[in-house]
């Protein structure tokens, strides 16, 4: 039998093929689905990759498939290391991607240390993405998945070589029309789950009262202000706000207006028009390098600053190690901090990292970053 | 060959069972309260199933409440109680190491106004009489105590109890569950006033339990819309379950003594060996005074109770970390926890129980594959006891 592998359900058709053609290579294949929400959470029954019906629809494909099949508590640690983490970064002004963060530090973290401990050298998942060897730099390499309308290397650019050695993407070579054909020849359930953009853990996309129930009373109100400080009403709580969100400001202007930053210390929403939403760079930090080991001098690549957004030429100037400066070759609407920003060189997810902020257009005289680095 | 260590979560159905079962799933399918020779016939079966229990548990008939199984009577036996008697006082006592069906329960009673005081226990999992005589008072209604924990195995002193709740006028009730076919059931010596059977933990079907219930004992009903078992519980009898019922138990009690002796033996090799062999393992509950059939450990070193479980399965090995409501979850044990276990090894809880087909063979292959998944588990942690 062939090594062993942890292939992560949610039994929706993606997963499922996946492990389907893990057990068709000759891989010894393993099926878990991953426990995440904490008791407190409300349960929605349907959707998410780890909603309450994914462990029945799961638990029946691994007995169509034939294989061993276990359902891992991971609750504590999803708390821990994505819900908790997306509040503070609410708390923050800041919009974060709990997404890339499950795939780090649980599908690809966690997930990874449960597959050591029973000798399987390999986490599986239906992501859509691949990875390949690069002999030359002795690096593993992300690529982009070959259906580039489900690519998802942009939740996946935080992999360290380590992660990348152990995981197993079946479906990167494929479209999704080719993955739905080989679900029903299999007699697999085809119908899709999870990685929606939806956040899974809010199921009733109701973000206002999430931030309310996990950090009470952190949404007070305030001034809503222009660039200029000019004061134009008041907001029911800075945090609940997004960079480039119109709708809900309840002013009256004569043009519209949006969101163009989140002063959570300050308890301030900065608007102004779509103009203004414009950015031409930003600063970047908590850099992960994939095809590279770092940076010795600007580069260009392809940058995404969201999970959708096309991608744009960018220049990246490194500052230290684990943060840099992107400039923009066309202006961008609503660079928003705490969203991933993703470098591509063709098919390769050279890194990325996450937005610290916007910087001005000037890129003479970049502001020193608030804090000291070597 | 798979190996089934994990009787306490559920034996298989003997076929003397299936035997005595299988009329009352074909030919004999009458609805027990029908005025009909049908209804009579299936009445007939469920009439003698009563006393044959009866006569098993040292009863009467009519003091036998049957129920779709352990929880169902444990629930019963608590909120029954609770609400019969409420004029009377409020106080309810449970140990920390019962069922969940019992403890949850009795937690959802003290959301509705009861008081409850949950009792410690030593760190072999026993309650000592000494602190329930101290909790007791005139407002007590009922004191809960299990005869033999399920996760560690600890043997309560049930009889003590009892003696000591009567006393302060209180009724006892006794989770049976795990006991029945490896020790003595006798209601009359243990002095309870309710105890709960469930059929599939002694060769019986699942869906069947027995809450014995002493004359005299009021209870009010959970479930509400019939007659049936005199009117204490509605909804149309399972005759084939408690047919199948009587017949494991009669099994159960016939084979007990040779049966326990035979598990004691294996039990005992069985500790021995993993103490022996595995570095860091330690007996949970206590060292004598637990069910003949069931052995558990925790293992120093940051073994992950869940992952070990996984590996045994995927050795052959069927196993359990306690109760099987709880397994399949990384949480730390409640029952390891109450015994005074740290969270580290309350989390590395393994439970290996008996039953009369373990054989020998069985025990020794355990004995191989235990240590070395212990080992293999603690080199990925880079965490080697000397």
């Amino acid at each position: 039998m062939g090594a062993r592998v942890l292939a992560a359900m949610s039994g929706g058709v993606d997963s499922s093929v996946a492990a389907a053609l893990l057990l068709e290579q000759g891989y010894e294949v393993i099926g878990v689905t991953m426990q995440l929400w904490p008791k407190d959470l409300p349960i929605h029954h349907d959707g998410g990759c780890c909603s309450l019906s994914a462990v029945e629809d799961a638990r029946r494909v691994a007995r169509i498939l034939g294989i061993p099949y276990y359902v891992l508590n991971f609750q504590d640690l999803f708390t821990r290391e994505v819900i908790d983490p997306f509040t503070r970064e609410y708390l923050r002004g800041r919009t974060p991607n709990p997404c890339i963060w499950c795939n780090d530090r649980v599908k690809f973290g966690a997930l990874l240390e449960k597959a050591r401990e029973l000798d399987a050298q390999y986490v599986a998942t239906g992501h859509y993405a691949q990875v390949a060897y690069d002999p030359q730099r002795g690096r593993y390499l992300l690529k982009k998945a070959v259906d580039g309308a489900k690519d998802q290397t942009y939740a996946l650019y935080g992999l360290t070589q380590v992660q990348l050695a152990h995981v197993l993407f079946p479906l990167g070579g494929y479209t999704k029309e080719e993955v739905r054909a080989m679900a029903r020849e299999r007699g697999l359930p085809v119908a899709s789950k999870g990685e929606s953009q939806d956040i899974c853990f809010i199921p009733d996309r109701d973000l206002k009262g999430f931030l309310e129930r996990r950090a009470p009373g952190a949404a007070r109100p305030g001034p809503i202000v222009n660039r200029k400080g000019e004061r134009l009403g008041t907001h029911q709580g800075a945090i609940r706000y997004t960079v480039g969100q119109r709708k809900g400001l309840g002013i009256a202007a004569g043009e519209p207006l949006y969101v163009l930053e989140v002063d959570a210390a300050r308890n301030r929403l900065v608007v102004g028009t779509r103009e203004e939403l414009y950015g031409h760079a930003l600063e970047v930090e908590a850099l992960n390098w994939v095809a590279v080991p770092g940076l010795e001098g600007p580069v260009e690549a392809q940058a995404k600053i969201r999970y959708r957004a096309p991608e744009a030429p960018v220049l990246i100037e490194p500052l230290t190690a684990d943060r840099a400066r992107v400039r923009f070759r066309e202006p961008q609407r609503a660079i928003t901090p705490g969203q991933a920003i993703v470098f591509y060189q063709e098919d390769r997810v050279l890194g990325g990292g996450v937005i610290a902020r916007p910087l001005p257009a000037s890129h003479e005289t970049p502001p020193v970053p608030a804090t000291s680095e070597v | 060959m798979r190996i089934y260590m994990d009787h306490a979560a559920t034996t298989p159905l003997r076929h003397e069972v299936l035997e005595a079962m299988l009329p009352y799933l074909t030919q004999v399918y009458g609805n027990a309260s029908s005025f009909h020779a049908e209804g009579q016939a299936a009445r007939h079966a469920l009439d003698g199933a009563r006393a044959t229990v009866a006569g098993l548990l040292g009863c009467k008939p009519g003091e036998i409440l049957f129920t779709s199984g352990g929880s169902e009577a444990n629930t019963t036996a608590l909120v029954g109680i609770a609400w019969a008697y409420r004029h009377r006082g409020r106080h309810l006592v449970v140990s920390r190491v019962e069922h969940p069906s019992v403890l949850e329960t009795a937690r959802f009673l003290a959301q509705q106004g009861f008081r409850v005081t949950e009792l410690p226990v030593d760190e072999t999992g026993r309650v000592a009489p000494e602190a329930l005589a101290q909790v007791l008072d005139d407002e007590t209604l009922l004191v809960s105590i299990q005869m033999a924990n399920n996760e560690v195995g600890t043997l309560q002193p049930v009889a003590e109890l009892a003696r000591l709740a009567h006393a302060a006028g209180a009724f006892f009730h006794t989770d049976a569950v795990q006991a029945a076919g490896q020790l003595p059931v006798d209601v009359r010596a243990l002095g309870c006033d309710l105890l709960t059977l469930s059929a599939h933990k002694f060769g019986g079907p699942k869906g069947a339990g027995v809450l014995y219930v002493r004359q005299g004992v009021e209870l009010a009903r959970l479930i509400h819309g019939g007659g049936q078992e005199r009117s204490r519980r509605a909804g149309t009898e399972n005759v084939a379950g408690v047919v199948g019922l009587a017949r494991a138990l009669e099994l159960a009690v016939q084979e007990r003594a040779q049966v326990a002796s035979r598990l004691e033996v294996l039990r005992d090799r069985l500790i021995a060996g993993v103490l022996e062999a595995v570095p860091g393992a330690r007996l949970t509950g206590h060292p004598s005074q637990r069910l003949p059939g069931l052995a558990s450990f925790v293992f120093e070193g940051g073994i992950d109770g869940e992952s070990l479980l996984m590996r045994l399965d995927l050795e052959g090995v069927a196993a359990s970390s306690g109760s099987a409501c709880t397994s399949g979850s990384l949480e730390p044990s409640p029952v390891l926890l109450a015994c005074g276990l740290p969270v580290e090894l309350a989390r590395s809880g393994l439970r290996l129980s008996l039953g009369t087909a373990t054989t020998e063979a069985e025990v020794a292959r355990v004995l191989e594959i235990l240590p070395r998944t212990v080992a293999q588990l603690r080199k990925v942690h880079g965490a080697s006891l000397a």
